[in-house]
């Protein structure tokens, strides 16, 4: 048991458990309505959404996961940076418009917004399921990302039940702000999170090199196959389509999950989401640090080291940034960059149970349970729900093998995909018909989960054959694609035979958002 | 409030610029090598964080050429709501 990380540990959770119960105070708004509680009242201005933002996309689970790859597979695992640049284009050119028509309708989801746009209740239906069944995995890998420093400390490393009462207690005290505060928790906490985020790893990127010769040294120890991508044979794209499709892929799906749509739209306007998308990418810059730390694990030879066996033993890869935090820094500042991780994990998974709750509660039982819902009775509705998510994630980490959470997420990734047609289309034209955007939607999560399937739902990379040539890509882009098409084709045909089109309760100009600088 | 906001559009062309970093970041074969090295560190890394810097800027600059100069509160004209 290493107590003094441990006491450092607990005394910065005990911190942010204060913040989170007191943040209900902060801009006081009537936490009965839902865009209060689940929104934070749609008033968060600039900074508060860099942290909220930042907390929320650069996830515990991104900062054990992707070193993990990295030290792992290697050059591959790097597509993290480019993902993480290129969709802050996307963020800058389509969530304003996402932002200006949620504002004018009081949407609070994604599916509401697809409600509006089409008049089609099954259509919004598929898109508030996909959205929620792709964060549940989601908010389970931000416990693993919790459960894996709590072993680095020591504790509950025996097995058994009694190893997971850290991560009740932790989980009870998030569910605890969260059903109090609301998505005003989250948002105050990230401010801390972020802060001790960006010092460990500052640190890291510092103090390892000085210990190992600097940063050559550290490239040198990696082996020449993991350095780079695999370059295209013959027949094959080999590693560089896999890269591209991944990076892209990504960036697309990333602003669907409903976790990211909730604090776009708890902004306070337009223009604090655009200048985020100029000034977000500093959290990328952090992440392929991170991504590098997966290099630095292999450079220090901390897989070797006796002391380390059983967490490798225990969390595979997964084991490699705590082992080399432990190895690195001495113990208090090992307690820091574990709270750093653990309070990373709670952030995010505080605003994806309020994302969850949003959908069910906007999308499915008020529109197909509860129809005469009031407001308050909506809201209460909400915060029981976001419990019984957590509860759900909490039962998935401690009683299923932790390889489902992996396999389940990746799927999330492919399966949230497939609602670009209907939102992100949607925020532009509504030329496809919304019975045809369903039957593609279906297409493309049968094909892109068969996809998956292939490679036993070990890898999202599926080597699609071409003529004799092999283009190992991202199964959510492949899957997309089939679903653009099938949608395409199938509207003009929907059209003729005069399958309702619903009502457009939107007008173009709720469209238009504020430009100042 | 200048009332006039509503009807001085911004141009939009500057919005094209952001394809540069889909193109530069995508298109693996431009940076999958070990040199031009840079203080130890294989091209294909530091070309890829010089392009977090480079996007930053992108954005910050198409913001101020497709921005309204003292114009209308963010999002609030949008829907004439407050």
């Amino acid at each position: 048991m290493n107590w003094t990380a441990l006491i450092v540990f607990t005394a910065l959770f005990g911190l942010i458990t204060v913040m989170g119960f007191v943040a209900a105070h902060w801009r006081r708004g009537d936490l009965t309505q839902l865009h209060e509680w689940g929104l934070a009242g749609r008033r968060l201005g600039t900074l508060i959404t860099w942290f909220l933002l930042g907390g929320d996309v650069y996830t515990a689970y991104t900062f054990v996961a992707v070193p993990a790859l990295v030290f792992g597979a290697g050059a591959i695992g790097f597509f993290a940076l480019p993902y993480t640049i290129i969709v802050y284009p996307l963020v800058f050119l389509i969530l304003p418009r996402m932002w200006a028509v949620a504002h004018k309708h009081n949407y609070i989801t994604a599916a509401d917004f697809v409600q509006g746009r089409y008049g089609n209740r099954w259509l919004a239906l598929a898109v508030a399921v996909t959205g929620i069944v792709a964060t549940m995995p989601y908010i389970a890998l931000q416990l693993l990302g919790l459960q894996v420093v709590i072993g680095a400390m020591g504790v509950g490393t025996g097995g058994g039940l009694a190893g997971d009462v850290p991560l009740v207690i932790a989980f009870a005290i998030l569910a605890a702000f969260t059903y109090t505060s609301g998505l005003r928790a989250p948002a105050m906490i990230a401010v801390v999170k972020d802060t001790l985020i960006y010092i460990t790893v500052i640190a890291l990127v510092i103090v390892v090199p000085l210990k190992v010769g600097g940063y050559a040294a550290i490239f040198n120890a990696v082996p020449p196959d993991k350095l780079l991508l695999t370059s295209p044979g013959a027949n094959t794209l080999a590693q560089y389509s896999a890269y591209a499709t991944l990076a892209l892929g990504s960036a697309f799906a990333l602003f669907l999950y409903p976790h990211t749509v909730t604090a776009v739209l708890s902004a306070t306007g337009a223009g604090v989401i655009r200048r985020n998308a100029a000034y977000l990418p500093a959290y990328s810059f952090l992440l392929g640090l991170l991504a590098l730390t997966g290099f630095m694990a292999i450079a220090t030879g901390v897989a070797n080291m006796p002391e380390f066996a059983e967490g490798f033993q225990q969390y595979k890869s997964n084991f490699a940034v705590p082992a080399l935090i432990l190895h690195s820094f001495p113990d208090w500042f090992a307690g820091v960059a574990f709270a750093a991780i653990g309070i990373g994990g709670l952030v995010p998974a505080a605003i994806m149970s309020i994302a969850a709750s949003n959908l069910f509660t906007r999308n499915i039982y008020v529109r197909f349970i509860n129809r005469d819902c009031t407001p308050a009775q909506e809201t209460a509705n909400a915060k029981i729900v976001s419990l019984v998510v957590k509860i759900g994630a909490l039962i998935f980490i401690i009683f299923l093998p932790l390889q489902y959470a992996i396999q389940l997420q990746l799927l999330g990734g492919i399966w949230i995909s497939q609602t670009i047609p209907a939102v992100i289309v949607g925020l532009y034209t509504r030329w496809l018909n919304p019975w045809a955007l369903l039957v593609g939607w279906a297409a493309g999560l049968f094909v892109g989960t068969w996809m998956a399937g292939t490679t036993g739902f070990q890898s999202a990379t599926f080597p699609l054959t071409l003529d004799g040539l092999t283009v190992p890509g991202y199964a959510a882009l492949y899957a997309l694609l089939l679903n653009f098409a099938v949608s395409i084709v199938l509207s003009p045909i929907f059209n003729l035979l005069q399958a309702a089109r619903g009502t457009d309760e939107t007008a173009p100009t709720d469209y238009r958002f504020g430009l100042n600088r | 409030m200048d009332p006039d906001a509503h009807d001085r559009r911004p141009p939009r062309w500057p919005n094209v610029l952001l394809i540069i970093p889909f193109v530069a970041l995508l298109w693996v074969p431009f940076y999958n090598s070990i040199e031009p090295s840079l203080w130890g560190v294989p091209f294909f890394y530091w070309y890829q964080f010089l392009w977090v810097p480079l996007t930053s800027l992108l954005i910050i600059a198409v913001h101020r050429l497709t921005a309204v100069p003292n114009g209308p509160p963010d999002g609030r004209d949008a829907g004439g709501r407050p």
